[in-house]
């Protein structure tokens, strides 16, 4: 990826979500097909033409492309160049575009990487969860800790220069001091780009079932803190930047620029099974059921779910909590722009008491929350948001 | 009229008044069977939710008797539970009698002798009936001699019934015709109609329902209501057949309802007297005594926006719950609201869970309290049920606090704990007497502010279900009270504070900061609550705040889901009010006053 030239921050962001997986994670509830057959990415990717053309003419040049799943790399090379094709047919893709695609250690072919690199991917992000063998069984992961190693290797070796990965924690049983040694093994690679997200357990999945059965209970509080805290703290004397909840980047130009569309109400596409879309205060998504997306497709209809026009107490709750995710944090001015509100005129001084108590810092034009703060990020706008549809006037009303 | 009759069921709660409605009704064949549901008369979701009649109701049976005559039957169910009492005096007066309930198995209790007593007063029929015979430890031979002994009625009135199983009740129908006289009164006279219950109807306006003793009132004519003289042109009357039926008309001695248009809430008051205006009668019917409240709390409403359209909600409910009284009221924490009289806690509860209910109100009350007396050094006597308004204590000379006495009844066997419990809650001038063999009846003078709050439950639980209890207030004690000032993060919330006894105000100071620190739940910031006499704090407890409170991943362009769980959660705590920094829930300020044990 070429950093010289950020494009405007309001280009689009295109996702593309890719149904497959060879096998099923017990604690994953993200769409997928498992097994599946040629024939079925066959008839996925010719509906995604399909649905490709709908929207052919709304959205402006993307500037972001991000291919996620479900399992993308359980693509074969000829498909994913067909997938990249039909996206450069039906859209304008800026020069300089950031292009991720979502890779499975276990599928960390040098083959298969050469040909992302052909295709113009110059942004991976590797599902690497740990690297410690128990941890990755407990998981259910078809990958061990050698392979994991060995495709970080590959991807370095293909010539990719902007890496991500993906860790898990606070999985039952596991230690902090346990937890750390995998992310010293993931500081050895000197990633571009790390998200360690707390392991959660989602309904309908299998560990739902077992949590229901009091098997995986949830971490405590204390620990859950604890585990928050030690990343970032290992991260940021490594000398990343903590700038999201759940994710680190070696310096500000390696932030995911996808990612960032999704916090600030930049429009997004969203293509295929159970994808979201927002555009000019619609959000909309496809239903989850591939056959069903594929058949409304192959009769002309578009496979949309379910939509939402965002009303202005929804949207200001969305900037609320989004915005307290990130080191940025919530621009005063661009606040009260698009949502009329003073931000540090709350009532109850909640700024200054959020000061007080460490949260959040007042800085540079804008509300960005501490570590601690983002650790609470969710309470945060809660309370944020509370004193906002409390106050007699104000038009933000949360959730009408 | 001579085929009419109008009667009440009474009895101590529980004893199966509205299920011997159920099988009186069903023996009629007002309802066809598939159609029949259990406490049919408990009509409102709260009263089934709880099991328990909250509103008499009303409704008209028609009987051919023994005697080949039709008959008309009017039945007002009633609750048996003691805060609604006054629902059970104004039923009273528009009858000639009643069916007195008693369980087989449980024999007479502390409120079958109360409701006994009103009937009297009332000067009504009595007709003892003993229910649940079917109980494998029904004992009516027991029962037959406490009606004697203890009721002073004759035994060998009494009918043997199960409600449950239906058994007995034709003897019933026939002891209603026979014994109950009809009602006096006369067609010819002007109108004069009692109101004795409401209820507001958003399309049609107020539903008036009442008993006509003299007169006749039918659809066009001009009524007058006579205690403040307003007029309406009435547009239906009708009778209770389960629902409303429309009548042609409704004359003396009967028991319906008249709709008028009214849509001015506050000229109907229940216990005023109907006439026509163009033939008035010459002086109103006795109306009804003034509900006595016994406890007092503040209502607010949880966004203060809301104020008056709480207290729209409160002259409505009004109309349909004659037993509270209210007025505006402000608090410093809280903000505006109204000061209400309840007849004890139950009544507070009901009244706090229907205006949520039917009229969409969120609110907070205040923590309970008594009406308590204070002599000030100026001369002047303050009657004061709010402890905001707890007067200067450098002025205050003498301090009194209301006393009541208990009566209760239970098995011998229990009298040891029961007599703990009173003395733990300041009894004196215990009197015991045995009624009949086994059976104990205890007489104790105490507080009421220690009787309210949750000694019957307490009684109850101790008793194993078999004690009942029944009070009056006799007269105002000195006592020597304090006020209990609770402050959180360092401000006073005068809505929690209480007027305590200073022999226990440590421990109810303890109680409250303990009670509070469980029933708020942690927040963003720190919560310090400290209870506080005088200035001097004399118990703490602090609430530690989240510190991990965010969801680890932001999925994909999925925000939706993650915002709609953010209002969920918001949702859950709409029931709670803001007061400075802290979100309090409703259930907060009743929990101070609770024991631990339940
Ligand atoms: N075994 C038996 N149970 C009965 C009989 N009559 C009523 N019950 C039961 O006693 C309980 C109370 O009955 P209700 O009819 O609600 O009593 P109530 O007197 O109307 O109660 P309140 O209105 O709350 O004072 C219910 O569980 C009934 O099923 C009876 O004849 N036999
Ligand atoms: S975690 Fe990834 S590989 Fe596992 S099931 Fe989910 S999408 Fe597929
Ligand atoms: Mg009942």
């Amino acid at each position: 990826m070429d950093r010289r030239a950020p494009p405007a921050p309001s280009a689009p962001g295109l996702y593309v979500h890719v149904p497959f997986c060879l096998t099923k994670c017990p604690y994953c509830h993200f769409h997928s097909r498992s097994p599946f057959g040629r024939e079925d990415v066959k008839r996925w990717l010719d509906a995604l033409s399909l649905e490709a053309a709908f929207y052919r003419d709304l959205f402006p040049p993307f500037d972001t492309v991000y291919i996620g799943g479900g399992t993308p790399s359980a693509l074969t090379a000829s498909e994913m160049g067909r997938l990249a094709a039909a996206i450069r047919r039906n859209f304008a893709i800026e020069p300089f575009s950031e292009w991720t695609v979502e890779v499975n250690p276990g599928d960390a072919a040098p083959g298969l990487l050469a040909v992302y690199r052909d295709l113009g991917i110059n942004r991976v992000n590797a599902g690497i969860q740990s690297f410690d063998d128990e941890t990755l069984s407990f998981l259910g992961r078809r990958h061990d800790a050698r392979q994991a190693a060995k495709a970080v290797e590959a991807l370095r070796s293909a010539g990719f220069d902007n890496i991500g990965l993906d860790l898990l924690y606070g999985i039952p049983g596991q230690t902090v001091e346990e937890w750390l040694e995998t992310l010293s093994a993931a500081l050895r690679y000197e990633p571009e780009h790390l998200s360690c997200y707390e392991l959660t357990v989602e309904p309908g999945t299998p560990f739902f079932v077992l949590r229901e059965k009091g098997v995986l209970p949830p971490l405590p509080e204390d620990l859950s803190l604890r585990f928050f805290m030690e990343t970032s703290g290992r991260l940021t004397d490594n000398g990343y930047l903590h700038y999201e909840v759940s994710n680190f980047a070696r310096d500000a130009s390696l932030r995911s620029r996808h990612n960032r569309k999704y916090w600030d109400h930049t429009p997004y596409l969203g293509l295929g099974p159970s994808a979201h879309s927002f555009l000019e205060g619609r959000r909309w998504w496809n239903g989850e059921d591939l056959d069903a997306w594929e058949k409304a497709l192959r009769e002309g209809r578009r496979p949309v779910g379910g939509e939402e026009v965002l009303t202005t107490g929804q949207r200001c709750l969305e900037s609320l909590f989004l915005g307290l995710r990130t080191s940025e944090g919530i621009s005063l001015d661009g606040f009260r722009e698009e949502h009329g509100i003073d931000l540090l005129a709350l009532q109850g001084g909640l700024v200054e008491r959020s000061a007080a108590e460490g949260l959040l810092v007042v800085d540079g034009g804008a509300l960005k929350p501490t570590v601690r703060g983002m650790a609470v990020a969710d309470g945060l706008a809660r309370l944020f948001s509370d004193s906002l549809s409390l106050r007699d006037g104000v038009s933000c009303p949360s959730g009408t | 009229m001579n085929q009419i009759r109008n009667f009440s069921i009474i009895a101590h709660i529980d004893h199966g008044k509205s299920t011997l409605a159920d099988r009186m009704i069903q023996f009629t064949g007002l309802v066809e069977d598939r159609n029949f549901k259990d406490q049919i008369l408990d009509n409102m979701d709260i009263e089934r939710e709880r099991g328990i009649t909250i509103k008499s109701q009303a409704v008209s049976l028609p009987y051919r008797a023994a005697d080949g005559q039709e008959y008309t039957l009017n039945l007002i169910d009633t609750p048996g539970h003691v805060d609604f009492s006054y629902e059970v005096s104004r039923s009273l007066a528009s009858c000639e009698g009643v069916l007195l309930l008693v369980d087989a198995a449980q024999g007479v209790q502390a409120q079958t002798v109360a409701n006994l007593y009103m009937a009297m007063e009332h000067d009504l029929e009595v007709i003892p009936v003993i229910n649940k015979i079917d109980l494998p430890t029904a004992d009516i031979e027991r029962v037959m001699e406490q009606i004697d002994g203890e009721l002073g009625i004759d035994p060998y009135k009494a009918i043997p019934c199960s409600a449950k199983a239906g058994i007995g009740i034709e003897p019933i129908f026939e002891a209603i015709v026979k014994k109950i006289p009809p009602p006096k009164g006369d067609d010819a006279l002007p109108l004069s109609a009692l109101i004795f219950d409401a209820k507001y109807d958003p399309f049609r306006g107020t539903i008036i329902h009442c008993r006509v003793f003299d007169g006749r009132v039918r659809a066009g004519d001009q009524i007058r209501f006579m205690y403040n003289g307003t007029v309406y042109r009435v547009e239906e009357v009708g009778k209770f057949l389960l629902s409303r039926s429309r009548t042609e008309s409704l004359g003396a001695g009967e028991v319906g309802y008249i709709i008028a248009g009214v849509k001015t809430v506050s000229d109907v008051h229940v216990g005023d007297t109907i006439t026509l205006d163009g033939r008035p009668c010459a002086k109103p019917l006795p109306g009804f005594r003034e509900a006595k409240p016994v406890v007092f709390a503040s209502i607010y409403p949880i966004a203060s926006d809301d104020y008056e359209e709480l207290s729209i909600a409160l002259e409505k409910y009004k109309l349909n719950d004659a037993a509270l009284v209210y007025q505006k009221d402000s608090s410093v924490a809280l903000g505006q609201g109204f000061r209400c009289g309840f007849l004890g806690l139950l009544h507070l509860d009901i009244v706090q869970e229907r205006l949520e209910r039917e009229f969409n109100q969120s609110i907070v009350l205040s923590v309970p309290s008594v009406r308590y007396r204070f002599s000030l050094n100026t001369g002047e006597v303050l009657e004061i049920d709010n402890p905001s308004l707890y007067p200067d204590p450098a002025k205050i000379d003498k301090t009194e606090e209301p006393y009541i006495r208990a009566t209760m009844m239970f098995p011998e066997k229990y009298l040891g704990t029961v007599m703990k419990l009173c003395l733990d809650k300041r009894g004196s001038n215990t009197r015991i007497h045995y009624p009949s063999p086994g059976r104990t009846e205890l007489f104790v003078e105490m507080p009421l502010a220690e009787v309210i709050f949750d000694f019957y439950d307490r009684l109850k639980t101790l008793t194993q279900g078999y004690g009942s209890f029944d009070y009056e207030i006799i007269d105002y004690r000195v006592s020597d009270l304090v006020l209990l000032d609770i402050l959180v993060n360092g401000e006073k919330v005068d809505a929690l504070s209480q007027i305590v006894h200073r022999d226990r105000a440590r421990e109810r100071g303890v109680h409250a900061c303990d009670r509070l620190k469980d029933e708020i739940p942690r927040q963003m910031f720190k919560i310090a609550i400290q209870g506080a006499i005088g200035g001097q704090i004399v118990s703490r407890s602090t609430i530690s705040p989240f510190r991990k409170d965010v969801i680890a991943k932001c999925y994909g362009g999925d925000i939706t889901r993650k915002r709609k769980l953010l209002e969920k959660q918001k949702k859950g705590k709409k029931r709670m009010k803001m007061v400075g920094n802290v979100s309090i829930p409703q259930s907060a300020f009743i929990a101070v006053l609770k024991s631990d044990t339940d």
